[in-house]
């Protein structure tokens, strides 16, 4: 009856650590040390098996512990400068007002993302929305463009829209974001790109917990005439003296690239911020995790040693007993 | 586990009550109409996917022309890394356009100006407050709101004479041995800004 007893037991504690599919090596060798054990039945899997799955278990909560410590001190410093930063683009949407519904020919979506992973759903979802915005703005006559920023959306990004990835552009963040650097790569981009409108696709940080996708959109200054004379959100443009400059359309012209410089400078800071804080959250439930299945090895690893002594002891017992009977 | 629970909701209502102690000034949540017609279209495209939003929520409607023009200005000095002015209510402020130097009263007519490197003075009833800025935009809005968006902005007691001097020689030096053209646009707004700080040092 013990025996069945334990038998049973030792199945069911080697049933969760052997793996039909094993994927690592550490649980392909648990299955096949563990397997002869189990199909003996009499002695269950050895605690060192279980003491090193503990060890690994441990380590890796240690080092996602680290890694939320150091996306929380990259949180702090950057999320002051985002915040300061936010009343950067406020005038230009004053002035230009938001038209995100706007019509034109040549679209290009600006997609921001992080270089590195480990943070969460955040670079997928800005991905998803640029793909949704490809496909409303896709139709006869009309084309759009992606330019992506960070390795991750252009991963992602690679695989179906290879031929409408117009510049990528990677290792934005080895130095710490600042307004020359961002001013240099709108100039590139706005160099190379043909465009009517620009659409920037970012998470923009809210809270530590909460980074709503947001997109921005920049028209070119031939645009923003069309629709300064169509009335609208702009017909009030034309009621503004434009001073300083030779024409108009100078103005104009760079009016625009300044605010796409603003705009990209808001948004590549949010989106910096978004990565750090998803990614604390991240390694937090990642460490929160670690210690959920350190606990039920610590049960396994205690069960299994009880069971093996209490083996000895019924070993020693029954050879006792057929000596004396 | 579930010991561990209420600790954890403890800390994460904590740090949420930490970050919403301090709201953002710069945020409102005010969803305009304006952007129903994306939203609209979004939606029948793409349904499984919540639309993205756009800056006009996270910004308060700015207030419409009054009738009457109203005593005071409302300026909002905005720079890449800080906000310097903030809706703050002032008499006059003279912007350093680029065609000279412009003075904007509450009632100016609605304007786009281009800034060059100079001082911006803003006059607060009997104050007077300078700052060199190094260059940017100013919107005049009908509603007496004036944004001026600079790179930079110092007050004018913190600039330094002699790095000023040095800085003006080096970019007349830079000019003369400039064989480029960019070499020498480069060279040519370096002297600009020194001179215009030179200019607001002195002036």
């Amino acid at each position: 009856m013990a025996m069945a007893a334990l038998r049973r037991e030792g199945r069911r504690i080697a049933a969760p650590l052997i793996n039909p599919h094993p994927i690592n090596p550490l649980r392909s060798s648990l299955a096949s040390s563990d397997r002869e054990h189990t199909l003996l039945g009499v002695r269950s899997i050895s605690t060192q098996v279980v003491r090193n799955r503990m060890k690994s278990v441990r380590n890796i909560q240690k080092i996602t512990k680290a890694m939320k410590m150091v996306a929380a001190s990259k949180l702090r410093a950057i999320q002051t400068k985002a915040e300061n930063s936010r009343g950067l683009w406020q005038p230009f949407t004053a002035l230009l007002g938001d038209t995100p519904s706007v019509d034109v020919k040549k679209n290009v979506i600006v997609t921001i993302s992080s270089d590195k992973g480990l943070c969460g759903g955040i670079n997928s979802t800005s991905v998803k929305i640029s793909r949704g915005l490809h496909k409303l703005n896709a139709g006869p006559e009309k084309e759009c463009k992606y330019v992506i920023l960070g390795e991750k959306a252009k991963a992602q990004l690679v695989r179906d829209s290879k031929k409408d990835i117009e510049l990528a552009f990677t290792e934005l963040q080895k130095n710490p974001l600042n307004y020359t650097q961002v001013a240099v790569l709108a100039d590139d981009i706005l160099k190379n790109v043909e465009y009517d409108a620009l659409r920037i696709v970012f998470n923009k940080f809210q809270s530590v917990v909460a980074f709503v996708p947001t997109t921005s959109t920049v028209l070119s200054p031939e645009v923003v005439e069309r629709e300064a004379e169509a009335g609208g959100k702009l017909g009030e443009l034309d009621s503004y003296e434009i001073e300083g400059g030779e024409t108009k359309s100078e103005v104009l012209q760079n009016l625009t690239e300044f605010q796409f410089s603003c705009v990209m400078f808001n948004a590549m800071l949010e989106n910096a911020c978004s990565e750090q804080g998803a990614r604390m959250s991240a390694m937090d439930s990642s460490s929160r995790n670690a210690g959920d299945m350190l606990d039920r090895l610590t049960l396994t690893y205690n069960r299994t040693r009880q069971a093996s002594i209490t083996t000895e002891l019924i070993e020693i017992i029954s050879g006792a007993s057929a000596l004396e009977g | 586990m579930l010991r561990q629970a209420p600790r954890f909701l403890l800390r994460r209502a904590s740090a949420a009550a930490m970050r919403w102690s301090r709201p953002f000034s710069t945020d409102l949540p005010a969803e305009t109409a304006g952007d129903s017609k994306f939203v609209d279209a979004w939606k029948k495209l793409i349904p499984n996917i919540d639309p993205p939003k756009t800056p006009s929520a996270y910004m308060a409607p700015r207030p419409p022309t009054p009738s009457t023009i109203p005593s005071k200005l409302t300026v909002n000095l905005v720079l890449p890394y800080d906000s310097v002015l903030s809706a703050k209510e002032v008499d006059m402020v003279i912007v350093p356009a680029a065609t000279g130097q412009m003075g904007v009263l509450p009632g100016h007519v609605a304007t786009i100006t281009e800034l060059k490197p100079g001082i911006l003075s803003v006059h607060e009833g009997n104050d007077i407050t300078k700052y060199f800025l190094s260059g940017g935009f100013a919107f005049v809005h009908a509603n007496s709101i004036a944004d001026i968006i600079a790179i930079e902005a110092t007050p004018v007691d913190r600039i330094d004479q002699n790095l000023v001097q040095k800085g003006l020689a080096e970019f007349q030096q830079k000019l003369h041995s400039a064989s480029t053209d960019v070499e020498k646009a480069e060279a040519q707004i370096g002297i600009d800004v020194y001179s215009a700080l030179n200019a607001a040092l002195t002036g």
